[in-house]
């Protein structure tokens, strides 16, 4: 019964299980004609893009300056892009459900039937989670931490952008399951039994994209944690590194400690799926629980790595728009590392009703309780922070007030499920699925648009225009309550989730309401990319310069953007806000006396190796044996003619160093500032 | 004492001055090492083959206890960590370590037994014919 796959019907050397009827959008039902309108427009879109790079003769400029680069700041930027594309399309998921969740009552079945329903439920929660917050952490983290910590690069730049192409090509990897066969009903964290009976690629393509993003951000957490370890100014000693960079460090040793688990956790999936072992079936010594077990080890600390890096961001913007140091620093570090250390003992909390019994259950339901304790420090810290500050009611400002509320109420609301007895009758219902859209879309999203608005002027040199962005911040709060407050109530109620039909007429008003919330939402996220477009149009006028928000840490003391080496000298810290400290102490920036600047060379091996891999997930997923083989030998190849590769470094001259220093683009702190 | 390979990757932007010296060990630290560890190996194997104690729950607390001095053993002689290698990151790190695995590991079996003591009063047999 629990055999993992049945003999296939047809199954050739060259393509493996793959044949013409694996593509969806060959099927004469709604279902293909939705993916089949979806697959056009995504060809002509793509042949669109395409065709408009090869026109204006980009592909070399893309290939030496991005895809090849291993400059922390262009992969930062890289992976801001892809997570914003990936926001789009878990966003399309998200409205197809709120859609069919609207209409599909009595005798109206909705437009999805329940299959599609499933993988789209599935891809939205996994996408969110790998390749829209996963990705915008790294990115932020890449591009301001070692900016914050006066360094040149990363620890390993390499490393750096094969992260990145393994991102990449795990996201591609979910992309590719929309057109060429399916994708895993077993939900986010694909539970067994489901996601080891269900036939076809679908949860092998889950599997290998998971895998691919897995290594990569595990690439990522390492290279971070040894740059913030090595790799400050001078000066910069523990206690005086800013907070984003110690959030950004809790967060690495975090990846480092958990990704492993979920790597491990999938390959005995994998085995069970592809070798007929029983890790997880409840037959011949396997135990589905161990699984659930298992991937919440990964599955919870992952909630505080999204959310540590945006406290972080929170905690550079709250001073900096109200014109003081942060209230309580010590203690924001101190919460940061106990929630670091918590974060690890509450992970059965997903599981109460599992069975596992009073004395468990109220061990994890005390842990869960005390976690909340640092993070309510720290939602203190920022409200003393304001207080008696001048608050500027710009729109990252604007963004952590939304989120200060917003977060505030998710978190009591996390507290509700944290009792066991109440999580019996609130487990997988609607009321959980408010609670941690609550957390996730208040704290790590709003955070994002926050850290967006404000370090964009020092990635481009141009701000962000303010009537777009808070259009943006309007409607994402107002649409954020309209979508979720209705699946608050309906989860009181006893609504489940995942439900793509319901027999009770009552709860449809609720479900229109929820999904006007996901219109205006929609409109939030149209007004951040009419945002994105009329700034670049008018960055002229927007343009600024090096500290345009009278900033505190040391990503300010670079030009917007930072030239290749970041800073010509590398700056001494004394204090606490060293930029700051340094603007009180009259810095005058040195324009002389310049030496050449030793920097890592850009590489193609992260291209060849993330092509390479994506090759191997592709075979092993289709049984394309051949593929997969050749593709896995190669990605050994190319790392071993890496390893021999001699020149990866050069030196900036000083004379191009002097030039750029003295350059019109480079404006100083007092001409940028505005406040 | 050489710091020659942290530098294949690693951008010089700063010159630190290297005063963080990693232990690399003397014969001596390596013989002490290698003598306790094969001496922390054999006690075990004495007590199971020479059926030492009456009780298996006696003899497989002491194995288990061996087991971790031994994994102190290595690291200490083997591994050379100390708590002035790279400033005390090491021994931080190492600490860190053990602390998460530890809970994951002690938590997991602790749960699973619990899971398995409430969810699973059938019989083998039973379960086997039931599905």
């Amino acid at each position: 019964m629990l055999e993992p796959t049945s003999p296939p019907a047809a199954r050739s050397f060259l393509f493996g299980r793959l044949t013409l009827d694996s593509l969806p959008f060959l099927k004469p039902d709604l279902e293909g004609h939705i993916v089949l309108v979806t697959f056009l427009a995504v060809i002509c879109g793509g042949l669109a893009v395409l065709g408009l790079i090869t026109y204006k003769r980009l592909w070399g400029y893309l290939w030496r300056e991005w895809f090849t680069s291993v400059d922390h700041k262009k992969l930062g930027i890289m992976y801001m892009i892809l997570g914003t594309v990936m926001l789009l399309r878990g966003f399309a998921d998200a409205v197809m459900m709120r859609a069919q969740q609207a209409i599909a009552f009595g005798p109206n079945m909705g437009y999805l039937p329940p299959e599609h329903y499933d993988q789209i439920f599935t891809a939205h929660g996994s996408i969110m989670i790998f390749f829209v917050a996963m990705a915008y952490i790294v990115g932020l983290i890449n591009y301001v931490m070692p900016l914050q910590i006066g360094s040149r690069d990363v620890a390993f730049p390499f490393l750096n952008n094969l992260s990145f192409w393994f991102t990449f090509w795990g996201a591609i990897t979910f992309m590719v399951s929309l057109f060429v066969g399916d994708f895993s009903t077993a939900g986010w964290l694909g539970y067994p039994p489901v996601s080891e009976l269900q036939q076809g690629p679908g949860v092998d393509y889950y599997i290998w994209g998971l895998q691919l993003s897995g290594v990569g951000t595990l690439l990522s957490g390492v290279n971070f944690v040894v740059t913030i370890i090595k790799m400050r100014a001078p000066g910069m000693t523990m206690m005086k590194m800013p907070v984003f960079t110690w959030t950004s460090l809790c967060t690495s040793g975090l990846i480092i400690a958990t990704f492993p688990v979920l790597t491990a956790t999938l390959f005995l999936l994998s085995l069970d799926r592809y070798v007929g072992t029983h890790f997880f079936t409840s037959d011949f010594g396997g135990n589905v629980m161990m699984y659930i077990n298992l991937i919440w080890v990964w599955g919870h600390p992952e909630v505080y790595i999204l959310i540590l890096p945006i406290f972080g961001i929170y905690s550079e913007i709250v001073p900096t728009f109200s014109g003081k140091p942060l209230f309580g620093y010590s203690s924001m570090v101190y919460a940061t590392c106990a929630i670091m250390i918590l974060s690890y003992l509450v992970w059965l909390h997903h599981f109460f009703t599992m069975g596992s019994g009073a004395d468990v259950n109220s061990f994890f339901s005390l842990t869960t309780m005390i976690i909340s304790i640092p993070t309510g420090v720290k939602i203190f810290n920022w409200l003393f922070t304001m207080y008696r500050g001048r608050v500027h009611f710009t729109v990252p400002m604007l963004w952590t007030m939304g989120f200060l509320f917003t977060f505030t109420i998710g978190g009591m609301t996390g507290v509700m499920l944290s009792v066991a007895p109440a999580d019996f009758l609130l487990h997988n219902s609607l009321f959980l699925i408010a609670h941690f859209h609550n957390v996730i879309i208040g704290g790590v999203v709003f955070g994002v648009f926050a850290g967006v608005n404000y370090w964009f002027p020092k990635a481009f040199g141009f701000k962000l225009d303010e009537f777009w962005g808070k259009a943006s911040f309007w409607f994402w709060q107002i649409g954020f309550w309209l979508a979720f407050g209705p699946l608050y109530i309906m989860g009181f109620m006893g609504v489940t989730r995942r439900l793509s039909h319901f027999d009770n007429p009552a709860l449809q008003p609720y479900f229109i309401v929820a999904g006007i919330g996901a219109a205006l939402i929609a409109l939030g996220i149209g007004s951040f990319i009419v945002q994105i477009g009329i700034s670049i149009l008018r960055r002229k006028q927007y343009a600024v310069g090096g500290d345009p928000w009278d900033g505190r840490t040391l990503e300010w003391a670079t030009s917007s953007p930072p030239p290749d080496y970041n800073f010509a000298f590398v700056p001494n810290v004394h204090e606490r806000d060293a930029w700051m400290d340094m603007k009180k102490h009259g810095y005058q920036r040195p324009l002389e006396g310049f030496n050449d600047i030793h920097m890592p060379k850009n590489t193609a091996s992260g291209v060849v190796i993330g092509v390479l891999s994506f090759a191997c997930c592709f075979g092993l997923i289709w049984y394309i044996w051949w593929l997969a083989a050749a593709s896995f030998v190669g990605v050994i190849v190319a790392s071993i003619v890496h390893t021999f590769n001699y020149h990866r470094d050069y030196h900036i001259p000083k004379a191009e160093v002097n030039a750029f220093e003295h350059s019109g683009n480079w404006q100083d702190a007092a001409q940028g500032a505005n406040a | 004492m050489s710091h020659s390979n942290s530098h294949d990757h690693a951008v010089h932007g700063h010159e630190h001055s290297h005063d963080e010296h990693a232990n690399h060990g003397s014969l001596r630290s390596y013989l002490t090492g290698f003598v306790l560890a094969v001496i922390l190996t054999v006690i075990p194997f004495w007590l199971v083959m020479g059926h030492v104690f009456q009780s298996h729950w006696v003899t497989i607390t002491l194995v288990l206890l061996l087991a971790i001095v031994q994994i102190l053993v290595h690291v200490v002689y083997f591994l050379h960590l100390d708590t002035h290698s790279e400033g005390g990151w090491n021994m931080l790190s190492f600490v860190f370590t053990i602390v998460l695995v530890v809970i994951v590991l002690g938590a997991s079996i602790w749960v699973m037994y619990n899971e398995n003591t409430n969810m699973m009063p059938m019989s083998p047999q039973y379960q086997h014919n039931g599905e």
